[in-house]
């Protein structure tokens, strides 16, 4: 039975989110007895609400409320993420990969690059390892903990029969937090494909059915759905007290917090500590190193498609199950540093190739393209961005939301880096597809960023980001940075495993001050 | 000189409509074998024969019947109910078009069209349409099956015994 709290009970965490940072601490906390309200901004949906439709399902989990995105950044929709309990994790495709050992030292490993604000972070690989495992284990991912990995589909095939021909050897349908096999009280995957617009029956972990229920089960937490959090307060000796929330009807509410964790995604957490600035804290809560905001990260990426000679229909089946590893090694031979994952990805539907394939295209020439529809194949690049210190997120001058909170501006320019990478990545993913015998091949650019990190970074120094290496901020003991806003680098790989391994060990840190009453 | 042969598409917007203005506005279209009827309430019978024609011209499929692009004019008509704006838009954009060769546009040659589009790429009026049509026309699943998209698949059980593996052309090595 979900407990419920008071608006004046001090003695509960805060936690600001449900995804897979939020959600996942929600539930290692209350684990350890820890009691813990989680204020969401969406609304609670269930499997019943997830339907095989894009759009319908783009309308139903994305976050619309107005950001305005410059630079190289859609202007209207930035950012695809999701406004719902389980955050991201609903509509994520589910690949969960490791970061490499040489990732968490960039600034050591890659130099000194012009533009580039790069940071070592302030932990291994060695320490997080063991986190690494047991976020694994809690989202079953296949390949790891003797889990099968998934049966690969058609696009995966044609993928993989392509890399074999063009010399690549590290290829397998991925570690994938989608059961391969009946587990956690969920079903094997059903090969349903439209996993990013949901997984109807639950194979993919989301934290809307995995954590967030396991932590009521506890009696020790309670989610408030459509609840969005302003403003942090906090008292005179520079600690957190609490949050302004929104609810459904937009009633302002202050909830009382003897912590407070922010896990918004790498937009929403800097915007409500900059939105909370104060005299004690003028550029911002935990902003003196001025680092908030900064620093945003969106991953390389792009994606390839292309018309093969045969028929694939490419929609079917588990969309991100099929990965060619060999380009995510450092190797600045290629003409930048870092890496990226090559890794399946379908169309977003009849209507997603046709709006997307040739942007802006028309006419009886396009539409013999999109007559091919059944014989489309197609990848996903994704790899390691460059962090800068203008590229970031700042808040409207005047423009402000139905709550009041001035509105987001995002900004990101690609590095020359990203964009010698991306260039890269575009050769090698046509290459795939032409030793098959493609007739014709198309690359797009990025779509609105689903990986958004770095604007809250790790760093050991105070001065040079916003918390440490549990994401505690420097400025503020009782208040921590629990999503992918704290990565001090990027990687290559999809990011929310180490998201949610720096949640579960963050959890352990804080319980751990906790019971030695150091908060 | 070049001969052309009528193709459909020219056929479409040269042939007899039946086309009913109505007091309040909208029109009702008749196809030329009473095939298909188009009602817009917002939309004038101009307006909409126009941009029946234009969604077809955005994105002409030989194998698509015209009552999916009837389908894309009405959902627009839909929305324009409660929007002056977009209203406006749709009513100027078609005296745009009119006005590039001094006839009306749905009279003109399939490429003598193409042109006349060509030039007003740039414009919000042609961009609306282009998204409307591609929100409205690839969304139906009628039209799917044209396209061997298969659309929705949890409620057979996914593709684990449906064909996700079935690719037969690859080569062995």
């Amino acid at each position: 039975m979900a407990k419920t709290f008071e608006l004046r009970d001090d003695s509960v965490v805060v936690v600001v989110g449900s995804g897979a940072g939020g959600g996942t601490l929600c539930n290692e906390l209350a684990q350890r007895a820890i009691n813990v309200v989680c204020l969401e901004a969406g609304p609670r949906l269930s499997l019943a609400d997830i339907v095989n439709d894009n759009g319908t399902m783009f309308s139903r989990l994305s976050w619309l409320d107005k950001r305005i995105g410059t630079g190289d950044l859609n202007p209207e929709l930035p950012l695809w993420i999701c406004k719902c309990v389980g955050g991201t994790t609903v509509h994520w495709a589910g690949a969960s990969l490791r970061f490499q050992e040489h990732e968490f030292r960039v600034r050591t490993v890659y130099g000194d690059i012009a533009g580039a604000n790069l940071l070592d972070w302030p932990i291994t690989l060695q320490e997080l390892d063991p986190f690494y495992a047991r976020a694994e284990d809690k989202m079953g991912v296949t390949g790891t903990h003797d889990i099968p990995r998934l049966p690969g589909n058609n696009n995966f095939k044609v993928m993989a029969a392509g890399a074999k021909r063009v010399g690549y050897t590290e290829v397998h349908t991925g570690n994938m937090a989608i059961n391969s096999r009946p587990r956690d009280d969920r079903p094997a995957c059903h090969q349903i494909g439209f996993c990013m617009s949901g997984c109807a029956i639950g194979a993919k972990w989301s934290t809307l059915y995995t954590e967030i229920p396991k932590a009521e089960s506890t009696g020790h937490f309670e989610i408030r759905p459509d609840s969005m959090v302003v403003k942090i307060n906090h008292d005179d000796s520079r600690k957190v007290t609490g949050v302004v929330y929104a609810d459904k009807t937009g009633t302002l509410h202050e909830q009382k917090a003897r912590v407070v964790c922010i896990a918004g995604n790498a937009v929403e957490t800097p915007r409500l500590l900059l939105n909370s600035e104060s005299a004690k804290f003028p550029k911002g809560l935990a902003n003196s190193s001025g680092q908030v905001g900064r620093n945003y990260m969106r991953h390389m990426t792009g994606t390839v498609y292309a018309i093969m000679p045969g028929r694939v229909n490419f929609d079917r089946g588990t969309q991100m199950a099929g990965i060619i590893k060999d380009e995510s090694r450092y190797d600045p031979s290629r003409g930048f540093a870092g890496g990226y994952e090559m890794e399946t990805l379908p169309g977003f539907g009849l209507a997603g190739v046709a709006s997307n394939t040739i942007q802006g295209a028309w006419g009886a020439e396009y539409t013999k393209i999109i007559e091919m529809y059944d014989h489309f194949a197609g990848m996903w690049l994704v790899g390691e961005d460059m962090p800068q210190a203008d590229n970031g997120v700042t808040l409207h001058p005047t423009e402000k939301d139905m709550h009041g909170m001035p509105v987001p501006v995002v900004h990101f320019k690609d590095h020359a880096n990203d964009i010698a990478m991306r260039n890269h990545a575009y050769k090698a993913g046509t290459a795939v597809y032409r030793s098959l015998g493609a007739t014709q091949v198309f690359e797009l650019p990025p779509f609105p960023s689903t990986h958004n990190l770095g604007t809250c970074r790790q760093s050991v120094s105070a001065q040079d980001g916003v918390c440490n290496k549990y994401g505690q901020t420097h400025d503020v003991a009782n208040l921590f940075i629990s999503d992918g806003s704290q990565f001090t680098t990027g990687g290559a790989e999809n990011p929310t495993l180490t998201i949610v391994a720096l949640a579960i060990r963050q959890a352990g840190y804080l319980a751990d001050q906790l019971s030695k009453k150091e908060m | 000189m070049k001969t052309t042969t009528p193709n459909r598409r020219d056929f479409l917007c040269t042939t007899g409509f039946v086309v009913v203005g109505l007091a309040s506005g909208g029109s009702i279209i008749l196809a030329p074998d009473h095939t298909w009827a188009m009602s817009t309430a917002a939309i004038d019978a101009h307006t909409a024969q126009t941009l029946l024609v234009m969604a077809r011209q955005l994105f002409p499929h030989d194998r698509l019947g015209d009552q999916y692009y009837v389908a894309v004019v009405e959902a627009i008509d839909k929305q324009a109910t409660a929007d002056a704006a977009l209203r406006k838009l749709l009513a100027d954009g078609v005296a745009r078009l009119d006005g590039a060769r001094g006839i009306p546009w749905i009279e003109l040659s399939n490429g003598a069209r193409n042109a006349v589009l060509k030039t007003v790429e740039a414009s919000e009026f042609f961009s609306t349409m282009r998204m409307a049509t591609i929100n409205n026309l690839y969304t139906n699943p009628l039209v799917y099956r044209f396209f061997g998209f298969e659309g929705s698949s949890v409620e057979h059980g996914g593709y684990i015994n449906r064909g996700f593996d079935d690719i037969g052309w690859l080569p062995n090595s």
